[in-house]
């Protein structure tokens, strides 16, 4: 790549945030309803309703800009953007335009290139807009359906600052805002159900210039990956065109997944004048103190600072901090499961082994699995006290995440305690060796690898209960000088 | 006296005395209608069976304030099931799936609703004449409009085909028509009533309020509509208040401003001299009456038309075709639907003020419009607020003349400078009442306003009633 231009990338994330109600009525915001049952006179935009704030939407966009670093704002209102559009009913769209609920904040992101603190300009809130349906193909359709099951559920945008420099960065970032949300639990942040979107400015400039290059606006990312694949595309397209000697022109793009590649939507001179001014049907959003530190209690340790204290407290490496700290659900399991259990280590190798893939297949979280954080301590202690086999470990796993069962109940009653006594282990250690004269040839003949024959055929005999470390001591005590 | 031309409160007593049942008074007024409504043409729709199945279901209801009283509702108020048509082609068969908070209001206190008046389209006019419909007649003279845009309401109040009528005032909508029909119309104070339902012309501006045939009247009317609405945002938290506590004939003690700079406009001198020797009436009763000076009412008008006009042309924004109303069938594509829709939906005046507004809310226009207009307001306000630290309220005339001959007026700019003495009110969100203090020579009736400060209702409504009884004409009826 030339080291001629720097990128220099800013996202706009929408977060849909999951109240059980929407913004300004009382319709619910289940998605995959069907079309059109979600609303009432007011979502619909009915002639002569109004709107009223949901409170617990202000509770979220509060606690939304406090864990993004962001000042709450005290006084803040609401505009309409004015623009017609056949899924926006009032054809305006409540939002804010210069009092946003949160301004000025910052988090940070880790990628290959290092540390990175992004700035966010602003956090604001607005309604949703419905979706056209069209049948077939957008060109090829006869006519659109409308479902305005959307419109009106909450959202917050979140502005960065134009502070990425490359599109591993934006996606760092992105992933890192999703995180911080699914902390919060204020959002699904699921990009296939659109209730996470991502829009992008891009720009390139040559190194040493202060001064931004003229940005292009990028849409339609549906996935993270996309988001990435876009902005590779576009930082290619525009420094092509710079080295060409030509010049970027400002419009908006959108990022067509199929052809892997971005093609312009609309120029600056068919940009939408918005035409904002104050929403005269609310009143202006006042938040004090009390109500701003009332939020501030309810905040969590947020992932960043939950990640560096696993790697400090407990000694994780970074990637097992990143995978356990991935969800607020694992790190909350995790911790609870150290209250019992002190090979933390240990514990994330369990968790991002065997658990994960149990979890990814099931679709779960840790608190949906069959498996209590007391359950997975107890098998811990009972695998580090050689009363179970790692081996056996992952069958008991399997039965504890299926059925919930305790630990020591499916050893006992499945009869799956390790064989560790040396008499016991003995007579059946004889009894192979009696069996396979063959493979102690090989060993007395200096085949050491037979050993492992041998053990396996112990392990088999016992359905694999015998301690192996046992059995390959006793082997090689009588087998080897 | 015919039972049609009975106030609300002089029909309860009726009812209350077992003098007249609510089958009578209602067939009264059915007959009214039928007899005087292709001279008037006051209604767009008239809800005969609903009036009746009301009538019917009286006593369940008898005990509430409005029992068998027949009112009329202007046609921009939201009835579920019944068309609210805004006097616009746009919504000509629109039936909305809910009622407006008001008309849950009449419901609740047991009014017989008649039906839905004419008034000028989206609330916009002076005249009724920009119905896109017909034509509201003048009870008092049928050549002339009965003012606007709440005509149709003030009209079927002034010939007797309702008891009362609910309007809506955003620049004196209420009160113009009220003075141009002989009739007492109150704007309440912005937020006393809801507007939930209301179709919104200007949504800071807008607010509902009564059309009746005595001051009496409009206080038992506000009893029925003004209180809070959590569907309202806008509307203001606090107890709901007996207005008839206020139905007092007394105004020693009270102060009265007079503003110069209004009485200076050059306007009807009939209608001046009226308003003055009103005032001299109320002064003899005791209240106090001084000369107050206040900014330019010019400023006021100019400010509303920037102001109002903007946030309609966002409210009027939806009517695009696409779920209810009117669609234009002659488009390939959504673009030419959305604009042939609101090509032939839409009347001259109402295009021209969406035209303006998205004007004076367009990207480099802002400041020096909307923003501007803004700060009018508020220099608006403080002089209302600072008067009214001194003064219990302020008389004017409502309007500049008397009812004008349909037809009369094309200009735009001089059908609004009939606004100028309502507009300021809107502006500093205030309540005002227009009550008839005389006729001019061509006998048609004069109306004046009193001002009050914000949700001192009370003091206007005391002020009116004694007024009312000093003129003593309030019992006077157009002939038809």
């Amino acid at each position: 790549m030339s080291k001629k231009y720097e990128t220099v990338i800013g996202l706009e994330v929408h977060v849909q945030l999951s109240t059980e109600s929407k913004i300004f009525c009382g319709c619910s915001t289940e998605f995959g309803k069907e079309p059109n049952v979600n609303t009432c006179p007011v979502c619909l935009g009915l002639p002569g309703t109004l709107p009223v704030l949901n409170k617990k939407v202000v509770d979220y966009a509060i606690l939304a800009g406090q864990a993004l670093n962001c000042d709450i704002a005290e006084y803040s209102k609401f505009d309409r953007k004015n623009y017609f559009y056949p899924d926006l009913p009032k054809a305006y769209q409540i939002s804010q335009f210069d009092l946003p609920i949160a301004e000025d904040g910052n988090i940070e992101i880790e990628t290959e290139e290092g540390i990175f603190n992004i700035g966010v300009h602003r956090v604001h809130l607005e309604e949703d807009a419905g979706k056209l349906i069209h049948e077939g193909s957008i060109d090829k359709s006869k006519g659109s359906l409308v479902d305005y099951n959307r419109t009106g559920v909450p959202l917050i945008e979140i502005v960065s600052e134009a502070d990425m420099r490359s599109p591993a960065q934006a996606r760092a970032y992105l992933t890192e805002i999703k995180l911080i949300m699914e902390y919060l639990d204020i959002s699904d942040c699921n990009m296939e159900e659109g209730s996470l979107r991502c829009d992008a400015n891009i720009s390139l400039r040559p190194y040493g210039q202060e001064e931004f290059g003229t940005k292009a606006e990028l849409k339609n990312m549906n996935s993270f990956s996309a988001v990435e694949k876009g902005l590779e595309y576009e930082v290619k397209r525009q420094r092509e065109i710079l080295e060409d000697g030509g010049r970027i022109v400002q419009e908006t793009r959108t990022w067509d997944e199929n052809l892997n590649k971005t093609i312009s939507m609309r120029g600056k001179e068919e940009a939408h004048d918005y035409r904002y001014f104050p929403e005269p049907d609310l009143v202006p959003l006042e938040i004090d103190e009390a109500w701003k530190s009332k939020m501030r209690e309810q905040l969590p340790e947020l992932p960043r600072k939950k990640y560096k204290r696993f790697i400090s407290e407990f000694g994780l490496p970074e990637y097992d901090a990143e995978v356990i700290t991935g969800s607020r659900e694992m790190a909350e399991f995790f911790e609870r499961v150290l209250k019992d259990y002190d090979d933390p280590k240990n514990l994330s190798n369990w968790m991002m082994g065997e658990f994960l893939r149990l979890l990814n297949e099931n679709n779960h979280n840790p608190f949906e699995s069959g498996v209590s954080p007391e359950a997975l301590a107890q098998m811990l202690i009972m695998i580090d006290e050689e009363i179970i086999s790692g081996k056996i470990a992952k069958k008991v796993f399997e039965i504890m995440y299926n059925s919930g069962r305790n630990p020591e109940k499916i050893v006992k009653e499945e009869g799956l305690k390790q064989i560790s006594d040396e008499d016991e282990l003995e007579n059946i250690v004889d009894n192979i060796i009696a069996e396979n004269p063959d493979a102690v040839e090989d060993i007395k003949n200096g085949k050491d690898r037979a050993i492992g024959f041998l053990v396996g055929q112990v392990m088999k005999e016992t359905r694999g209960k015998a301690n192996p470390g046992m059995v390959n001591n006793m082997l090689r005590n009588k087998l080897m000088d | 006296m015919n039972i049609y031309d009975l106030t609300i409160h002089e029909l309860k007593d009726k009812l209350a005395e077992g003098e007249l049942t609510p089958a009578e008074i209602k067939d009264a007024f059915s007959n009214r209608i039928n007899e005087v409504e292709d001279k008037v043409k006051s209604y767009i729709t008239i809800t005969e069976e609903l009036a009746d199945e009301k009538v019917k279901d009286y006593e369940n209801n008898k005990d509430e304030i409005l029992a068998g009283i027949p009112i009329a509702v202007k046609d921009n108020m939201s009835t579920d099931g019944i068309e609210t048509s805004c006097g616009s082609k746009m919504l000509e068969n629109y039936k909305p799936p809910y009622n407006a908070a008001v008309i849950e209001c009449l419901n609740k206190a047991g009014a017989v609703i008649m039906g839905k008046t004419n008034m000028d389209e989206f609330a916009m006019g002076s005249s009724t004449e920009n119905s896109a419909f017909f034509n509201t007649h003048n009870p008092w003279n049928l050549k002339h409009a009965p003012g606007g845009s709440s005509g149709g309401s003030a009209a079927a109040v002034a010939a007797g085909e309702c008891a009362a009528a609910l309007g809506s005032d955003t620049g004196g909508s209420i009160r113009q028509p009220a003075s141009y029909c002989g009739v007492v119309g109150l704007k309440p104070t912005y937020g006393m009533v809801s507007r939930y339902g209301l179709v919104a012309f200007a949504s800071s501006l807008d607010q509902i309020g009564p059309i009746t045939k005595d001051v009496e009247d409009s206080a038992i009317m506000m009893n029925v509509i003004a209180g809070h609405d959590e569907k309202d945002s806008t509307s203001v938290k606090g107890k709901k208040e007996d207005f008839s506590k206020y139905l007092k004939n007394d105004v020693s003690g009270m102060k009265i401003g007079i503003p110069k700079e209004y009485f200076e406009l050059d306007f009807n001198e009939e209608v001046k001299q009226s308003v003055l020797a009103a005032v001299d009436k109320l002064k003899e009763a005791g209240a106090e009456v001084e000369t107050v000076h206040m900014t330019d009412a010019a400023y006021a008008l100019a400010a509303y038309y920037v102001i109002a006009p903007a946030e309609a042309s966002s409210n009027l924004a939806r009517y695009d075709g696409v779920r209810y109303g009117l669609r234009s069938e002659e488009a390939d594509d959504i673009s030419t639907m959305f604009t042939n829709t609101r090509h032939q939906g839409f009347g001259d005046e109402v295009k021209r003020r969406i035209m303006i507004g998205t004007y004076a809310l367009s990207s480099g226009y802002y400041d020096a419009y909307y923003l501007k207009a803004q700060k009018v307001r508020t220099l608006i306000k403080d002089d209302f607020d600072r008067i009214f630290n001194d003064f219990d309220l302020v008389i004017t005339p409502t309007a500049p003349n008397t009812a004008i001959e349909l037809g009369s007026k094309s200009d735009p700019l001089e059908m609004y400078y009939t606004d100028i003495f309502t507009v300021p009110i809107n502006i500093a969100g205030v309540p005002a009442i227009s009550i008839p203090c005389g006729f001019d020579s061509n006998n048609l009736p004069i109306g004046l306003q009193m001002i009050g400060p914000h949700f001192e209702e009370g003091k206007i409504i005391q002020a009116a009633y004694t007024l009312e009884k000093l003129l003593n004409i309030k019992d006077k009826r157009a002939e038809l």
